[in-house]
């Protein structure tokens, strides 16, 4: 019985370790989601649509100027943040007075007309995004499983990325600033801060991590306007369970979340497209705050 | 005579719909400390949150080193060099006494350092890995005072630092108010009980209803203690 268990798990490895990259997107985009929520009290509906924006400007980087996948990976988180740093200005901004449900509202409508737009430029058929050469090597043996080069990358990248921000937030002055600011804006604005820009950059900053996910997966998934919804409801499903706003949280259960997935695919595929959702469900019951979350 | 660091002339404010303070005047000279004396409710805490721009909808005049401040926004106020201790001490649950204590920056050159502020407060070293809100009640007071030493802010606005206090940290908060004044920091400091009042300030306002109703100078306090006892029925 364990015998076969175990062989079962052998031979579903790969789908384990697909798991784990899947996990890698969760993890990045409910990071963002996060950073976002901290900070400005908003539950960022766009942020499926900003990481198929990544996707797309690392796409016609790629195609209409021929610039390669490294410095996209700089250069479209620059311009999709600095897109949401206009969308913070001009509209989300406004909304701050009122009830949260707004804020949810103006970005889900966001959503649906960025979406819109890329539908009515680029059709609903998706595009490739060849992997960078220096990432398109064979697959690496991992003792116990063979695994692309390119996902391997993903994992990396996206732990990298989650130490990185968790960093900036926990150990430095900037996010001091930050912390304090989610639990007495007006006071931290009284010592001298500028509140407003800091606000409006944490937005920025937010999106920037969507569309920096958003190029990691253009090589992965294909470039489509449809890429991001499908994901960010999973992702919204992850951050329900890990708990909206913790850093951590979001990142260690982004990944265990995409683990659980996989493994679910090796033992009861018929589930693995709902067991998020299961969980979602038992977590809300038993600890309505998530796992991570403060009540 | 030289304009006053802080001159309050007719400051009205509102909270929402309800007008609370009608018309509030007052004048802070350079090294001076001040109190705000009053009952529950007189507007005291509304007269500080007012000068720092904490106060949504406010009037008047509010004049720092010559520069009108009345309508400008609270992070400007603070870099013209006005500080602010809040009623709730405003320690951050999230950020340790270290960070805590580095948060507010620094506005302007003349700001106390570091080694002097623990000099003046060796707890806040030996918690500087505490959360914040793990300090005793004292601890936090002092913490929220330190914090606003090094900044270079001329204006020190303390509201009710001794609030809630055991008698020993009431008397090391006066030891501190006087030490800050001897380095040169101007107090503005509200106030219920006068008798702690009378130790460390220059002159005192009283307020009611949102309105200066006296001023005294500490010399004439002994002589003007029946009227204090009635303005704050104590
Ligand atoms: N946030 C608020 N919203 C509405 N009214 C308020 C608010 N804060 C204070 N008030 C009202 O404004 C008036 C002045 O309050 P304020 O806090 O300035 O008094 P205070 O003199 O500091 O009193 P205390 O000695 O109790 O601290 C009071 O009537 C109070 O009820
Ligand atoms: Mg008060």
């Amino acid at each position: 019985m364990l015998e076969d268990l175990l062989f079962q798990l052998q031979i579903g490895l790969p789908q384990v370790a697909l798991g784990l990259v899947n996990g890698a997107f969760y993890a990045l985009l409910s990071l963002g989601l996060a950073v976002i929520f901290g900070m400005l009290n908003v539950i960022n509906f766009a942020h499926g649509a900003q990481f198929m924006m990544g996707a797309f400007v690392a796409w016609m980087m790629l195609s209409w100027l021929g610039i390669g996948y490294w410095p996209a990976l700089i250069l479209a988180p620059l311009i999709v943040g600095a897109f949401g740093v206009l969308l913070e200005k001009t509209m989300i901004s406004r909304l701050y007075k009122l009830d949260h449900l707004y804020g949810l509202l103006l970005t889900f409508g966001l959503a649906l007309i960025i979406e819109g737009v890329f539908r009515n430029q680029f059709g609903s058929s998706g595009m490739p995004y060849a992997p960078p050469a220096a990432l398109g090597g064979p697959p690496v043996d991992l003792g116990f499983m063979f695994m692309p080069v390119y996902r391997l990358w993903v994992v990396v990248a996206a732990l990298v990325m989650s130490l990185v921000t968790w960093l900036v937030i926990e150990k430095t002055r900037l996010g001091a600033y930050l912390r304090a600011a989610t639990e007495n804006a007006a006071l931290v604005q009284a010592f001298g801060v500028n509140v407003p820009r800091m606000i409006t950059l944490t937005y920025g900053a937010g999106v920037a991590l969507a569309a920096f996910a958003g190029v990691l997966a253009a090589p992965i998934y294909s470039v489509n306007p449809q890429m991001g919804s499908n994901l960010i409801i999973v992702v919204f499903a992850v951050v329900v369970i890990g708990g909206m706003g913790s850093i951590l949280g979001s990142v260690l259960t982004g990944f265990g979340l995409g683990l659980v997935e996989g493994l679910t695919k090796v033992f009861y595929p018929e589930a693995s497209s709902t067991v998020i959702f299961v969980i979602m469900a038992i977590v809300l019951l038993a600890r309505p705050a998530g796992l991570f979350g403060r009540a | 005579m030289a304009e006053p660091l802080l001159k309050v002339a007719g400051l009205q404010a509102w909270y929402g719909e309800s007008h609370v303070l009608h018309g509030v005047d007052i004048e802070v000279r350079e090294g001076e400390v001040v109190t705000l004396l009053g009952r529950n409710g007189a507007g005291k805490t509304t007269t500080l949150r007012s000068i720092m721009g904490l106060v949504g909808r406010r009037s008047g005049s509010v004049r720092f080193e010559g520069q009108e401040l009345v309508s400008a926004r609270s992070d400007r106020i603070a870099r013209a060099g006005i500080a602010l201790c809040p009623e709730e001490r405003g320690i951050f649950a999230s950020l340790d006494v270290t960070e805590n204590l580095l948060l507010p920056p620094v506005v302007r050159p003349g700001g106390m350092d570091l080694d002097a502020i623990y000099t003046l407060f060796p707890n806040l070293k030996e918690r500087a890995r505490s959360p914040g809100t793990r300090l005793s009640g004292g601890e936090q007071q002092m913490l929220a005072i330190a914090r606003i030493l090094r900044t270079g802010a001329k204006l020190l606005m303390l509201d009710e630092p001794t609030e809630g206090l055991a008698p020993v940290i009431v008397q090391q908060i006066g030891q501190t108010i006087r030490t800050i004044k001897e380095r040169g920091f101007t107090v503005l400091l509200v106030e219920q009980n006068f008798r702690f009042a009378q130790t460390v300030a220059d002159r005192h306002y009283v307020m009611e209803h949102g309105h200066v109703v006296d001023a005294v100078s500490n010399a004439e306090m002994a002589g003007a203690m029946d009227r204090l006892h009635g303005y704050l029925g104590v």
